[in-house]
């Protein structure tokens, strides 16, 4: 059993410091007490009249999001019904449910008894780079993909720790170097006793789920050019969802929707070219003018430069069954440099709605034109309902890279809000009416011309660990970065299987020193409620239960436990190495509940350690090494996974 | 006079393989056509370090090792065939840094153009057929200078 140890005191001051003063000096009695009385499973938490937490309830858990559902207030956000056709007991896709929330309503561990909390089982993966991957759970069995060599194991949860079969994909070693952000994979899905995942060499293959054999592969891009795979598949009906990774290479970037059944692909929509090929045509209806016209996949790059432009679609998926429509954003053009690609480099930085039969575009939104700063917007869109200047809204909230979380009429692609969520200094604002971002242009990097400050970071004020939601608090919750860079445009020349990128940049903290936040955000009041700082940026997603507690790792090796409605911290484990993954709870064949996580630090954040980088060259991991060269001090490398249960 | 007419002949070729000598001032590529996308293409390395066919063709040293107008020159073309997008300054990045002491093929000038003429099997490409033979030794000469405290320096050859 672990407790929050002499951090709590410095959290109250923290806290007595924020937006929580009234609550602070419960907060840190309640602390205080909890030190006090280890082992105290039954004492309860104060009472936070926000929100009334009816202990009854708890106990006979039951079904949370269905009084969500009723909630006759409409006064905060509640998830959109694609997130009630999940099974709570199991994880069986990474954001747990087709509108992305990763909540769970468990409710066996909760803030009353979280204290307690302590590891049931692990496992050594016996690799030295980043663990990214959300693990699944299906039927009793735990599936997890690990870095390079995207070993797939399944573990048998009727016996704690065993492992029933591991399924070696033997993807190509050349992979490797044409990997941009570390050899990471970010899970499998599941679909008809099949467990779907990419590999790194940009094949996609399932694997019987009992016996651990395959049964289809299908190569999908060619390292050769720099494609590579790492994302987390999505499974819609009969159809699984696959995107490219690589636009740092200059490949165009993609989506496709293969047959579960045969892996055979089915449609191809690319993010840059001609209509064809992006699959816009006569049922596409953009909201903004600026995304209107004929072919603007080519005409808004220089003479063919398309065709190298990037726009890969490595992110999130999420689906809206009541409309029918598939999300999913596209990454940064290609080059970096802005100045060598004028136009507005479409559609690179998109939010795009697809019909997942055809893959047709229903709208786009392109967020970011001409793509100045280089994010990437493959970050998840979250489907909420929630009440907009008086009328309910079916919307989807995203915590975007430049640092505003984005409010989005999730039928028609209006931007209903654009709030900013940390300190930003490149973007002012979000123009409602034309959707076009207000740029402060004194930041403008160019041609050996250093643009300096500029918040956020390439890396985002938000990467890709993916934010959760709950029903109970209706917030968003944001793993977010407080990071600026430096960054000048140079001359670069396309050779293929090589990097595209024409800039040098250098990544710092921004303002307060820190590098990273969990924010919990009220996507209605559009505000702040309360936030948790920490040292490294927050590279590891998170999770929300029905027991009000939000879960989520640090890449200096804690694994924590906040009251999600006070962000009060209420529990902590020390992993043996950095946490880049987002954490999953589910309920055991003994009907427990669990919460697991992979450590591993990596990533594009962490390859200073994964990758040994050396922390002097301000340059190295295109500007990342220099804002962690504090971490190999903090984190040394290797793969585990950590269960946790109450005893 | 052997290794003399080796190097003469890798020249050569290198430089019959290579229609671009020097890279064109400040222009970028705008790659409008598939046929000159394929022949900027690089190969992957070898598929297992035993492939490694020419080792013996090199010499042990670099002939440029040194000199500071190849090192200068071997900067300006680490940036231009994208070195610098993988390896950084010498941090490191995608690829391994360059600066430290560890060097899984050896530090020795030759053991250097052999990663950059015929990749390793971790993803380090082949510039086999885009590089003359001068401009290889010339990146080589300024890879060996950049290392702040490089462990090449005690191995006796450079």
């Amino acid at each position: 059993m672990r407790l929050v140890r002499s951090e709590s005191k410095s959290r109250c001051r923290h806290q007595a410091n924020g937006a929580n003063l009234r609550w602070a000096p419960l907060s840190c009695a309640l602390a205080a007490m909890l030190l006090a009385s280890a082992g105290c499973k039954d004492r309860l938490p104060e009472e936070d009249p926000r929100f009334p937490l009816d202990m009854a309830k708890l106990v006979e858990k039951s079904d949370e999001r269905g009084d969500a559902r009723e909630d006759a207030a409409q006064t905060r956000a509640r998830p959109a019904a694609a997130a009630f056709e999940s099974s709570d007991g199991d994880w069986t896709t990474a954001l747990k449910d087709f509108a992305g929330t990763r909540y769970s309503s468990l409710d066996e561990i909760h803030i009353g008894n979280v204290s307690g909390l302590s590891l049931a089982w692990s496992h050594d993966f016996g690799l030295a780079r980043g663990q990214d991957a959300t693990p699944i759970v299906v039927d009793g069995t735990m599936y997890v993909v690990t870095s390079f060599p995207n070993r797939l194991y399944a573990f048998d949860l009727a016996r704690p720790g065993t492992v029933r079969w591991v399924f070696e994909p033997n993807p190509e070693r050349a992979a490797q170097g044409v990997a941009c952000c570390d050899h990471v994979n970010r899970g499998a899905a599941y679909a008809n006793g099949r467990v779907i995942f990419a590999t790194l060499d940009a094949h996609a293959v399932a694997v019987d789920a009992t016996s651990g054999t395959e049964v289809w592969r299908t190569r999908l891009g060619d390292i050769g050019r720099g494609e590579t795979m790492t994302m987390a598949p999505l499974v819609v009906g009969s159809r699984v969802f696959f995107g490219n990774s690589g636009a740092e290479f200059g490949v165009r970037g993609w989506l496709k929707a293969l047959d579960v059944a045969s892996g055979a692909v089915e449609w191809t929509a690319y993010s840059t070219g001609p209509d064809s090929d992006v699959l816009i045509g006569a049922s596409f209806r953009p909201f903004y003018e600026k995304d209107r016209g004929r072919d603007l996949g080519v005409a808004s790059w220089p003479a063919g430069q398309w065709k190298i432009g990037g726009g890969t679609v490595w992110g999130w998926l999420t689906y809206d069954p009541e409309s029918d429509l598939l999300y999913h954003g596209t990454a940064n053009a290609a080059p970096w440099n802005p100045e060598s690609r004028p136009g507005d480099n479409k559609w690179a930085a998109t939010l795009f709605a697809r019909r997942p039969s055809t893959g047709e575009a229903i709208w786009a939104y392109q967020w970011d034109p001409h793509n100045v700063f280089s994010w990437d917007g493959v970050n998840e869109s979250t489907l909420v309902d929630l009440p907009h200047e008086g009328t309910m809204r079916r919307a989807l909230v995203r915590a975007e890279r430049n640092g505003f979380v984005y409010t989005i009429d999730r039928l028609s692609g209006e931007v209903l809000d654009a709030t900013r969520y940390v300190h930003t200094t490149a973007v002012k604002d979000v123009d409602r009416s034309t959707g076009q971002p207000i740029r402060d242009l004194k930041h403008m990097p160019g041609y050996e011309k250093a643009g300096r400050g500029i918040c956020p970071a390439v890396a985002g004020a938000k990467n890709r660990e993916p934010t959760a939601f709950s029903p109970r608090t209706g917030y968003l919750y944001i793993p977010a970065n407080n990071i600026c860079m430096d960054v000048e445009g140079t001359e670069v020349n396309h050779i293929a299987g090589t990097p595209y990128l024409g800039a040098n940049v250098k990544m710092y903290a921004g303002p307060g020193g820190f590098l990273g936040e969990m924010i919990a955000w009220d996507p209605v009041a559009r505000k702040r409620v309360w936030s948790q700082t920490e040292r490294f940026v927050t590279w590891g997603g998170a999770l929300v239960t029905g027991g009000d507690l939000l879960f989520y790792g640090t890449m200096d090796r804690h694994f924590k436990a906040l009251d999600a409605r006070t962000g009060r911290a209420l529990w902590q484990f020390e992993t043996k190495t950095g946490i880049i993954a987002p954490p999953i709870s589910y309920r055991g064949p003994d009907g427990r509940q669990y919460v697991a996580v992979l450590s591993g630090p990596g990533g594009w954040a962490g390859s200073v350690v994964s990758a040994r980088l050396d922390p002097r060259d301000q340059t190295g991991a295109r500007g990342f090494s220099n804002a962690m060269a504090d971490l190999p001090a903090h984190t040394g490398r290797g793969g585990h996974l950590y269960v946790f249960r109450l005893p | 006079v052997t290794r003399a007419l080796l190097i003469a002949t890798l020249v050569v070729a290198g430089i019959a393989a290579c229609k671009r000598h020097d890279p064109p001032e400040r222009s970028f590529v705008t790659t409008s056509d598939e046929s000159r996308d394929q022949a900027q293409r690089l190969r992957a390395g070898p598929g297992s370090p035993d492939s490694i066919r020419l080792v013996r063709s090199l010499p042990e040293r670099n002939p440029l090792a040194g000199d500071r107008h190849a090192i200068q020159e071997g900067r300006r073309l680490y940036r231009w065939m994208n070195c610098i997008g993988c390896h950084a300054e010498g941090g490191g990045s995608i690829g391994p840094p360059l600066w430290d002491d560890e060097w899984r093929y050896g530090a020795r000038g030759q053991d250097i153009a052999e990663s950059i003429l015929h990749g390793r099997p971790d993803g380090m490409p082949a510039y086999e057929g885009h590089l003359p033979e001068d401009q290889l030794w010339k990146i080589v000469a300024y890879v060996q200078s950049m290392a702040p405290r490089g462990g090449y320096y005690n191995h006796g050859v450079r």
